[in-house]
């Protein structure tokens, strides 16, 4: 059977492709727009941060023998970590100034980052290993899907609905969000608003370092892998709405769904897809699909 | 400048011009050797400071054996991969710098920027790292010397034994821009030229990062070989996805580009089988492995024929300096194409009127883990492509400079 011309077994499987790739997107975007939403901040070190994730589950394997599972959790709470002495160093001094200056702080940090690690790895990067677990694969009839592709998209979706769901949903969250909206009032209710500042840029980081771990089995694992990326992500951001959470989400797999079929009929055009949705959605709607004017 | 500064340099100008009227005509009594390389960039694994230290390796074992009576001097820049950067500080290193050939030149469009610079201020360019065959056909010019490896060489060596041990039937996987069409056409002609058929082909955004859309169309095509016709990161990836999706072994991966350093960072058991052509191999014989265990001794990885073929580039210049007795560019040319190059690189190497260097090149299959038995163990020799076959024959050539 056929749709336009092109194969319904085909099809498929790139649609399934792309939504593997979108909970890729939508993961990072998330991040993102926690940390703008909530912080204010254009966080142009996302895709080191996302790299870092990648190396350090590498290095954990190779040095210290230490497996996927561990470094799955490992990997993000260390780069959070780092996130946090980065926000209460030199961030925290930035939030009242422009947007301009706290990208310009993030892009170089970036770039120092990533010279780091090009200098001590080498720019061709390194193989990780699929764990033991997930490896193989599953006929579906119309392709054969790998199992770790699987456990990408679980685990990513899984992630972000929490993530929206504490946001949202929970005590905490509303705290957070309040925290945003009016500091004073409620700091004189008596929470803490920079510590839950700080915890959240140190999440948002930790998202991308998940994302990162997440990656190093399907890509190979080197300095440039976050920043090839993070120009994509931030059009997700864009398209769905700067700060909207839910949005982040939803639009990083449903460009990742266009994406994939870009691919089956015009595969040369792919790269642009993104940009031209974000085009269209900024004339018409300025402020993002779900994003507030 | 102070003026301090501007005399002392002014004396010693005129010294050094004094003392080279004692020696053979030596422009400012030193030949200055520039390197300018991707030292940050996509390629600075495969060139980048490897080829800094094999030039300075060629010099010091120059002067050590040959004895010259004339002063040698390195320099080095990164070009980032741009040709506007390249350009710039090729024109400083002639002009100002007073430096006499300029080396590596990794990625087109550096390599014939900087060939241009060097025609007009009648300096050598000496290029092993650039792969496009243009750099001896259209834009060729008879100061520039292309040395390791051509596209040309790695395609047909590549494409011409895959068909003929029976994979008849290709698809391919093609970086959408100039690099990787060229590579599509020159690999599909070899292809049909030993009787098998294109299937056809997807072009992939470039760079990419996931491949798994492309080589699931690869797949759904039912070739028997994936010819990847891109570099870098964008053929490691390809090769790593390929095998997640169960296409590698059922079909098999052929690399167009791909050096040691790419078969290093994947690992065994990723690339095992694939088949590639490489100018060199640091496991070939004594004289190889006795260079490239020095080479290793610094750098921590084993040299990529790039690097290897940076440093007899080099020592094959300076020969032909001592030579002609001179740094003039006619002279040393005329040395270098006229002495035959027999080192632990090529032998037998040539360089033809259009300034390509042809020698053997290699055709290789890459181990098994189980077959891998040290470090770098990596390739079985399938075949020597004696350098007649490997490299475009000049019959076919569209450079002005042969006389046909």
């Amino acid at each position: 059977m056929e749709i336009l011309g092109v194969p319904t077994a085909l099809l498929g499987s790139q649609l399934l492709v792309g939504l593997i790739n979108g909970s890729f997107y939508a993961i990072l975007s998330l991040g993102l727009a926690i940390i703008f939403g909530l912080l204010n901040i254009i966080n142009f070190a996302h895709g080191a941060q996302y790299m870092m994730g990648a190396f350090i589950a590498w290095l954990a394997l190779t040095r210290f023998e230490i497996n996927y599972w561990v470094a799955l959790i490992a990997a993000p709470l260390l780069v959070g970590l780092f996130g946090v002495i980065l926000e209460r160093t030199m961030l925290r001094k930035l939030y009242k100034l422009d947007h301009l200056y706290g990208l310009l702080l993030t892009f170089g940090l970036a770039l120092i980052i990533e010279g780091i690690f090009r200098d001590q790895f080498g720019i061709s990067g390194e193989s990780y290993e699929v764990p033991e677990a997930l490896s193989g694969g599953i006929h579906l009839g119309f392709m054969f899907l790998p199992l770790y592709r699987a456990w990408v998209v679980v685990a990513a979706l899984t992630v972000c609905f929490g993530t929206w769901f504490m946001i949202e949903k929970t005590k905490l969250g509303a705290y957070l969000r309040a925290g945003t909206e009016n500091p004073q009032i409620v700091q004189a209710l008596g929470i803490n608003v920079p510590l839950l500042i700080t915890f959240t840029y140190g999440y948002g980081v930790a998202l991308a370092a998940f994302a990162g771990v997440l990656a190093a089995p399907v890509f190979q694992v080197n300095p440039l892998m976050g920043s090839n990326l993070i120009i994509v992500v931030f059009a997700v951001v864009v398209i769905g709405g700067m700060g909207s959470i839910l949005g982040s989400i939803v639009t990083g797999i449903g460009l990742g769904l266009v994406e994939g079929l870009t691919k089956v009929f015009y595969p040369e055009a792919s790269a642009v897809v993104v940009f031209v949705i974000m085009v269209i959605v900024l004339l018409v709607r300025p402020a993002g699909l779900f994003g507030k004017a | 400048m102070t003026i301090k500064k501007a005399v002392s340099i002014a004396c010693t100008a005129a010294l050094a011009t004094l003392s080279a009227g004692a020696h053979a005509q030596i422009s400012g009594g030193v030949v200055k050797i520039g390197v300018l390389t991707d030292l940050s960039g996509t390629y600075s694994d495969l060139a980048g400071s490897g080829a800094v230290l094999a030039t300075k390796m060629a010099i010091d074992d120059f002067i050590a054996k040959e004895k010259p009576d004339f002063k040698i001097e390195m320099v080095s820049a990164d070009h980032q991969n741009k040709a506007d950067i390249a350009s710039n500080k090729a024109r400083e290193w002639f002009e100002r710098e007073g430096v006499d050939t300029a080396t590596e030149l990794v990625t087109t469009s550096v390599a014939l920027a900087v060939m241009k610079i060097a025609k007009e201020k009648d300096r050598i360019a000496l290029m092993s790292g650039p792969g496009s065959t243009p750099i001896t056909n259209e834009q060729c010019n008879d100061v520039s010397v292309h040395y390791t490896y051509d596209t040309y060489a790695l395609a047909n060596g590549t494409a011409k034994a895959v068909t003929k041990q029976g994979g008849k039937s290709w698809f391919f996987l093609t970086a959408d821009y100039a690099f990787g069409q060229a590579l599509e056409k020159d690999a599909s002609a070899v292809v049909t030229a030993n009787g098998g058929k294109v299937l056809g082909s997807v072009r992939h955004p470039f760079p990419g990062s996931d491949f798994s859309s492309f080589l699931l169309k690869a797949q759904a095509s039912g070739a028997q070989v994936i010819g990847l016709a891109n570099a870098g990161a964008d053929t490691t990836n390809a090769i790593k996805q390929a095998a997640e999706f169960g296409i590698t072994p059922t079909q098999s991966l052929a690399g167009l580009l791909m050096f040691i350093t790419d078969i290093h960072s994947l690992g065994l058991k990723s690339t095992q089988g694939m088949y590639l052509t490489e100018g060199f191999y640091w496991d070939l014989n004594e004289e190889t492995r006795a260079w490239s265990k020095r080479f290793f001794g610094v750098q921590k990885k084993m040299p990529t024929m790039v690097q290897a073929g940076q440093y007899s580039s080099v020592y094959h210049y300076l020969k032909a300096v001592k030579a002609a007795g001179s740094d003039d560019t006619k002279k040393v040319m005329a040395q270098m194409k006229k002495l035959p190059i027999n080192d632990f690189f090529a032998k037998n190497g040539q360089i033809r009127e259009d300034g390509r260097m042809v020698h053997d090149m290699y055709l290789m299959q890459v181990k098994k883990p189980a077959e891998s038995k040290y470090p770098w163990d990596y390739y079985h020799v399938r075949q020597v492509i004696p350098a007649a076959e490997a490299f475009q024959p000049l019959s076919q050539s569209r450079c002005p400079l042969v006389k046909k």
